[in-house]
């Protein structure tokens, strides 16, 4: 299980890097969601993954799971949900203002 | 247990929230705001004062004993970072009273300030490294919306190319907290070292701490430091000379905790690879600085330099260039705000940043122009102000452990900071005056409260050195003996 | 967009409050089992989201007429000043009291600082979340 979940968080990995080396805002930001989530399943299976009790105290204790890294996927999706709703909004006034979602394009002669 | 550790945090985010219900009262929001600084400097200095009587503060947050929950650690380094960190933005907030426009005011720009502030400091008490990605995600985010306020074009293309980057960098933060995780153990920082230190340091977490080096090289702008002059030159002057004074200090003085405290058993390896990124850093900002013809481009990269030149004494890391690097980043926080602020102000008096367009500003702004021409040699390290102490210790440090290319190398990078800022004041400052009658009376008034208050800093931390000296050995005691550190959190 | 989708409204004004039902209790079984504020807002937020789709924007505003982020903020200083409330009694910033209390109607129930925490963070989910989706949004 935990190789298919190595493939998994790999070929995230890679459609991520794909898509942010792409040129347009929409696929960038995609990219950067699929890279944040091949990082989530990175760290649920980098310790080995378990089927075991819920971590409480009471039920099964001696059997549960180690609650930590599910506690830091939950933290990081919580901000990479907050990064990606800012980065669309972001990337909706930049199309406006600029008129082009093409971030070639986006390169203007007022700054250099 | 000491409940005041959280206060640095506290006071900044609840006050920065609660400005959100006066949206319309901006006087009442600027009093609100500057007594949150002011509440926070208190704060921190109070901390301080506890520090250099009773050793190291912990709070174990919900009463959660360390290595279980999250602690707030502050060891006097922290503490004083966090009472610069509050003076700073307290002087930023002053410049932002009277320099943001009317636009940007009703959207949110004070709590957002202040919110930064709450992950400054964070990232400076906490204890537990994941916590750390937390705070500095805080810091991050609002520093984003910062940037991008106003909306202006230039503004918004920068704003995306700092989000992108940030968030690779903060997704391989993760992955080099999971790798860590999986080797350790453990979140907890003191915890991760006393690992590390029973286990060895082997090849697998040397390669976790260099990821962990790329992670913040990226946030500090070691080496990697390309998307840097952009995104700083890009939103209003105060603003940026919040994120030059803060952001980057967050990664060095993160940089400055990995390695001294948990990755300090194979120096050869990690402090020699930061040793050769902090001398190409310094050549390259250096190299920019002097290249460039717009003022906020040679300002952003002269904040290139200085995190070359601290890092310089973290890879030496003996007592007296580690001793140094807490000096310089202290007066560089203060020195690079200042000369931020200033600079604000010549391009809003001028109304260009090109500097072969300005000239002959001092018969009309003379405070002004000698503020300037004080922070500019503060930058560079003449004696007697504040950069010259930081900048002989890690000298000195360099040149005992035998490192003389590099001490060499941040000489000459010092002369070059000097040269590409006294560009700045001779091309903007001498000449022949090209003010038109209107922009001779438009005032820059604003911009003298905090930078004389900066200024004075600068000039004390020089002279009053002495006063100051026995707060930055302390800071210096857990560096060099992370037991110190270990065991306040631990016992 | 002005298009009435009868099904989808009518659909819309039943599933509304079941979503919101769900997602309180949600938010109270986040103590001891799965469930929680961020979730519980999350399942609320999605609730307005249906209201949003069905209806348009002006009527969803007569509807609930409250400014969301006023309502995140309010959100956010209730689990702050939950914390702080430990400060007060002398004891680590964040601790929580858990106590089983009688209660006239429910009998023997658990009642803990915990949930106060839980419930600003619901608020501040909600609130943050329907703001993001209405600056998005309202240019359409």
């Amino acid at each position: 299980m935990e190789i298919l979940m190595t493939i998994v968080a790999g070929t995230l990995f890679t459609s991520g890097v794909y898509l942010i080396l792409s040129k347009t805002l929409l696929r960038i930001i995609m990219g950067l969601s699929l890279f944040t989530h091949g990082v989530h399943i990175m760290l649920m299976s980098i310790n080995g993954l378990k089927r075991g009790a819920a971590p409480l105290l009471e039920e099964q204790a001696a059997s549960y799971t180690d609650p930590v890294p599910q506690a830091l996927i939950l933290t990081s999706i919580v901000i990479s949900f907050s990064l990606t709703a800012f980065s669309l909004v972001l990337a909706y006034r930049t199309y406006k203002e600029h008129g082009t979602d093409d971030v070639e394009r986006l390169r203007g002669q007022d700054h250099e | 247990m000491n409940n005041i550790v959280v206060l640095p945090l506290f006071i900044p985010l609840i006050l920065g929230v609660s400005l959100f219900f006066i949206r319309k009262h901006i006087r009442l929001q600027q009093w609100i705001a500057a007594l949150a600084a002011l509440a926070t400097l208190a704060a921190s200095l109070m901390l301080m004062g506890q520090i250099s009587s009773e050793g190291i503060q912990v709070l174990h947050m919900g009463g959660w004993e360390a290595p279980y929950g999250i602690p707030l650690v502050a060891d006097m380094l922290a503490a004083i970072l966090v009472a610069v960190a509050s003076i700073v933005t307290f002087a930023c907030l002053l410049f932002a009273f009277h320099f943001i426009g009317e636009e940007r005011k009703n959207y949110y720009v004070y709590p957002l300030m202040l919110i930064l502030l709450c992950g400054v400091n964070g990232s400076f008490l906490t204890g537990d490294i994941f916590n750390l990605f937390v705070f500095f995600e805080v810091m991050l985010l609002s520093s984003y919306v910062l940037l991008s306020l106003g909306g202006g074009r230039v503004q918004l293309r920068e704003t995306v190319k700092y989000i992108v980057i940030n968030i690779v960098a903060s997704s391989l933060f993760v992955i080099a907290i999971a790798y860590l995780y999986s080797i350790t153990g453990t979140l907890n920082l003191a915890h991760i070292a006393e690992r590390v230190a029973e286990n060895g340091q082997n090849g697998l977490t040397t390669t976790v701490s260099l990821l962990l080096l790329t992670v913040f090289g990226l946030k500090a702008g070691l080496f990697l430091f390309f998307w840097l002059p952009g995104s700083y030159s890009a939103p209003s002057a105060p603003i940026a000379a919040l994120f030059a004074a803060l952001l980057t200090k967050v990664g060095v003085y993160v940089i400055i905790r990995m390695f001294t405290l948990i990755f300090n058993h194979q120096p050869q390896i990690t402090h020699t690879i930061i040793l050769w990124l902090a001398a190409l850093t310094m050549i390259l900002g250096a190299i920019g600085a002097i290249a460039y013809w717009r003022i906020k481009q040679i300002l952003a990269y002269n904040v290139v330099v200085s995190v070359g030149f601290i890092l310089f004494g973290v890879g030496v890391a003996t007592d007296a260039s580690l001793a140094g690097s807490v000096f310089y980043l202290v007066h560089d926080m203060i020195a690079k705000a200042l000369i931020f602020i200033l600079g604000g102000a010549v391009v809003f008096v001028a109304g260009t940043d090109r500097l072969r367009e300005i000239s002959g500003l001092i018969r009309y702004r003379p405070i002004l122009g000698w503020l300037f021409f004080l922070s500019a040699l503060a930058l560079a390290g003449v004696p007697p102000l504040s950069g010259f102490i930081g900048k002989f210790l890690i000298l000195q440090g360099g040149v005992q452990a035998e490192h003389y290319i590099m001490a060499a190398i941040s000489l000459l990078t010092s002369l070059m900071v000097l040269y590409s800022v006294i560009k700045i004041f001779i091309n903007s400052f001498w000449g022949e005056s090209l003010l038109s009658e209107g922009e001779q009376k438009s005032s820059a008034r604003g911009t003298l409260l905090p930078g004389f208050l900066l200024a004075a800093l600068v000039v004390g931390l020089g002279l009053g050195a002495d006063i100051f000296m026995p707060y930055v050995d302390q800071a210096v005691e857990p560096l060099v003996n992370p037991r110190i550190y270990i065991d306040a959190v631990l016992s | 967009m002005k298009f009435p989708d009868v099904i989808l409204q009518t659909a819309a004004k039943i599933l509304v409050f079941i979503i919101m039902i769900y997602s309180i209790y949600i938010l109270f079984a986040g103590h001891n089992n799965p469930g929680g504020g961020f979730i519980g807002g999350l399942i609320t937020a999605s609730a307005i989201m249906l209201l949003y789709l069905a209806f348009d924007v002006e009527t969803v505003g007569e509807i609930i007429p409250l400014d969301f982020k006023i309502i995140g903020a309010v959100g956010v200083m209730l689990a702050l000043l939950t914390g702080f409330g430990a400060v007060l009694f002398g004891v680590p910033f964040l601790t929580q009291v858990y106590q089983y209390v009688n209660l006239p109607l429910l009998g023997k129930t658990g009642l803990g600082t915990a949930f106060v925490f839980d419930l600003g963070v619901y608020l501040a989910v909600v609130g943050t979340t329907v703001t993001i989706i209405r600056s998005i949004s309202e240019d359409l």
